[in-house]
């Protein structure tokens, strides 16, 4: 009688075997180099330029991050001032977008307002916002607000994320009305509301937000190569890709190699981290 | 009080009726405004403002320094009948990356939510974790790791599987090569391309009512694909909708990995992608006028696209979105 019932197995069968085999190369294929990312981190000197090239690490060491550290503290700016910069950046921006983020889900998923449907619907066509094509623009904007140079120009871009906004209204729009109501009743103004039922129940979605920001600050590179020419106010992306891209001597190979690690790293975790909330949010993801 | 108690059983009936799952507490609460306020000014000052300044722009001549000089729609006739690297090179190298990384990305990245759905949750997990974590690979991590895959030496690590498996004898440029690197782009992008539509995919699939797979088969439905076309697939529209305007934006987006690997413009222009083109001309050549006009263009594309997706994927009602809208909820 469960035959029909294939989604979502709770235990393993012998059909399952045959979908794993089946998708293993693929699976292989796009986790081979994130495998290699973390492996060639360590590899020693003479791995890094094995003749024939090596895959694996066979003898791992801390040198490559060693030597990146050595080699940006002779310059004029240290490495602990790029990473201080991308961490504020990051922190700033993340904070800010799941602030405004999660205000204004509440208000296009709860309150009833004129303009929300015109807002909602703004939101929705922008989520399809190619933002290198207005890089331009943005400069401009950035120039007129006179921002350049400023932290200001690394966060304000990247708050505002269509696609974060649409994901958390998706999901405060499942917070059922009765609760609300309920608290309506007992006195709550809207900012009440807002942080004692709506906050609280949102986690997940909050979680999937962050990560989806985190993901755009941490590694962007527009901000800090047009809107800063301060080099001690870019962050520590720009700086590992100058690295890479100036670096292409024996000596840049190993620090590259370091960098790609230190830059892939923390979306990882954070990813991992979060995963189970992430996949709690993408259940009301649809577009409707 | 009767009054106020009347009313919402008044709008209850209407909420029933329109099966709208909001509050109508008020019918206009300001309040609403004052929490969108402040995401929505940001919104307007670097989204909204940047596209109404691209479209002023695109019909400018801008070189950045002087004001610009308003020239009609010379810029957009110049695309279509000027541009010989846009014609000969862009537009094909981006249909060509946008149908395999978009629709193919798309494609695959349904099946393997659905192969994924289809395996116990702590094998799932860990298999949608590998999936997911390329698309987490950007910037400096992805230019690295394919340079050294692609290297163009005997080092290289490719050239060095190649050439042991006996394919090729002498080591390939991959890099510098015009016959190889579109494909490449396209590769990195498929690869990359399982980010979070696919995980919406996943979930949307993980959510399909269980009692229909059983109604289906007993009324025949035997075995997976059929059951993947008749049940899955039409419960599961609003996220597969979310995931084609996510591969949609990503296929139009995705130009960075050229600029990152090979420079721009690519050599030959080999695998110049419109976003490659506009960078080129807005940031190399200071024709920010132009740029505008191809921004707009692109922005434009993904639009069609997206809307294309979404008469595909929608079951609206043609005489009016509302109806079915509320139905469904």
């Amino acid at each position: 009688m469960n035959k029909g019932r294939k989604i979502n197995p709770k235990k393993f069968e012998i059909g399952q075997l045959k979908i794993i085999l089946l998708i293993l190369p693929l699976v292989i294929f796009m986790g081979m180099p994130i495998v290699f990312i973390i492996n060639h981190a360590f590899k020693p000197m003479e791995e890094l330029f094995a003749f024939p090239p090596t895959f694996f690490v066979r003898r791992a060491t801390l040198e490559n991050f060693t030597k990146l550290i050595r080699f940006s503290n002779s310059g004029g700016i240290p490495l602990s001032r790029y990473l201080f910069n991308s961490i504020v950046v990051t922190l700033l921006t993340v904070g800010m977008a799941l602030l405004l983020t999660t205000m204004s889900a509440f208000a296009l998923a709860k309150i009833k307002f004129k303009g929300r449907n015109m807002l909602t619907r703004i939101n929705q066509i922008a989520i399809m916002f190619v933002s290198t094509a207005v890089l331009i623009p943005r400069y401009l904007v950035i120039c007129q607000l006179g921002l350049i140079d400023n932290l200001l120009a690394h966060v304000l871009p990247l708050v505002a994320m269509p696609v974060a906004l649409f994901l958390v209204k998706q999901f405060v729009e499942q917070v059922p009305d009765s609760l609300l109501e309920a608290a309506y009743m007992d006195g709550a103004t809207d900012l009440d509301v807002y942080l004692k039922v709506i906050m609280p129940m949102i986690r997940p979605a909050v979680a999937t937000a962050s990560i989806l920001v985190f993901q755009q600050v941490w590694t962007n590179m527009e901000t800090s190569s047009y809107f800063f020419s301060d080099d001690s106010m870019k962050t520590l992306t720009f700086y590992m890709n100058t690295l890479v891209n100036v670096n292409n001597t024996v000596a840049g190979q190993g620090m590259s190699a370091a960098a790609s690690l230190i830059m892939f790293l923390p979306n990882l975790i954070l990813f991992i981290i979060l995963q189970n909330k992430v996949m709690n949010t993408m259940a009301s993801s649809g577009i409707k | 009080m009767a009054l106020q108690a009347n009313k919402t059983e008044e709008t209850n009936k209407i909420k029933t009726r329109r099966k709208r799952n909001k509050i109508s507490r008020r019918e206009n609460n300001w309040h609403g405004w004052l929490f969108i306020g402040p995401y929505a000014l940001i919104f307007s000052i670097f989204i909204l403002i940047p596209v109404i300044l691209a479209v002023i722009l695109s019909f400018t001549n801008f070189n950045a320094i002087q004001f610009p000089k308003f020239v009609g729609f010379l810029n957009y006739i110049t695309i279509l009948t000027n541009d010989a690297e846009f014609m000969k090179y862009v537009l094909p190298n981006t249909i060509i990356y946008a149908v395999v990384v978009g629709i193919g990305g798309y494609v695959l990245s349904f099946l393997l939510a659905w192969a994924l759905c289809n395996l116990t949750k702590p094998v799932r997990t860990v298999f949608a974790l590998i999936l997911y974590s390329p698309s987490m690979t950007t910037g400096v991590a992805m230019t690295v790791l394919w340079k050294v895959i692609f290297s163009g030496d005997q080092s290289g690590l490719l050239n060095s599987w190649l050439m042991e498996l006996g394919v090729i004898t002498e080591p390939v440029i991959w890099l510098t090569d015009t016959r190889f690197l579109l494909p490449i782009v396209i590769i990195i992008g498929l690869w990359s391309s399982m980010g979070i539509g696919f995980l919406s995919m996943i979930a949307g699939i993980l959510n399909t009512d269980a009692s229909l797979y059983e109604a289906a088969s007993i009324d025949g439905v035997s075995n997976r694909f059929q059951e993947m076309i008749y049940i899955t697939i039409p419960q599961m529209k609003p996220q597969m909708l979310f995931a084609a305007v996510m591969a949609i934006v990503g296929a139009f987006q995705n130009g960075m990995i050229t600029s990152m690997l090979v420079g721009n413009p690519s050599p030959g222009y080999a695998s110049q992608l419109l976003v490659n083109h506009i960078e080129d001309y807005g940031f190399l050549r200071y024709e920010m006028g132009y740029a505008a006009a191809i921004s707009v263009v692109l922005l434009l594309i993904v639009q069609f696209f997206s809307k294309g997706a979404d008469m595909l994927l929608t079951d609206k009602d043609p005489y009016g979105k509302k109806g079915v809208e509320e139905e469904d909820e």
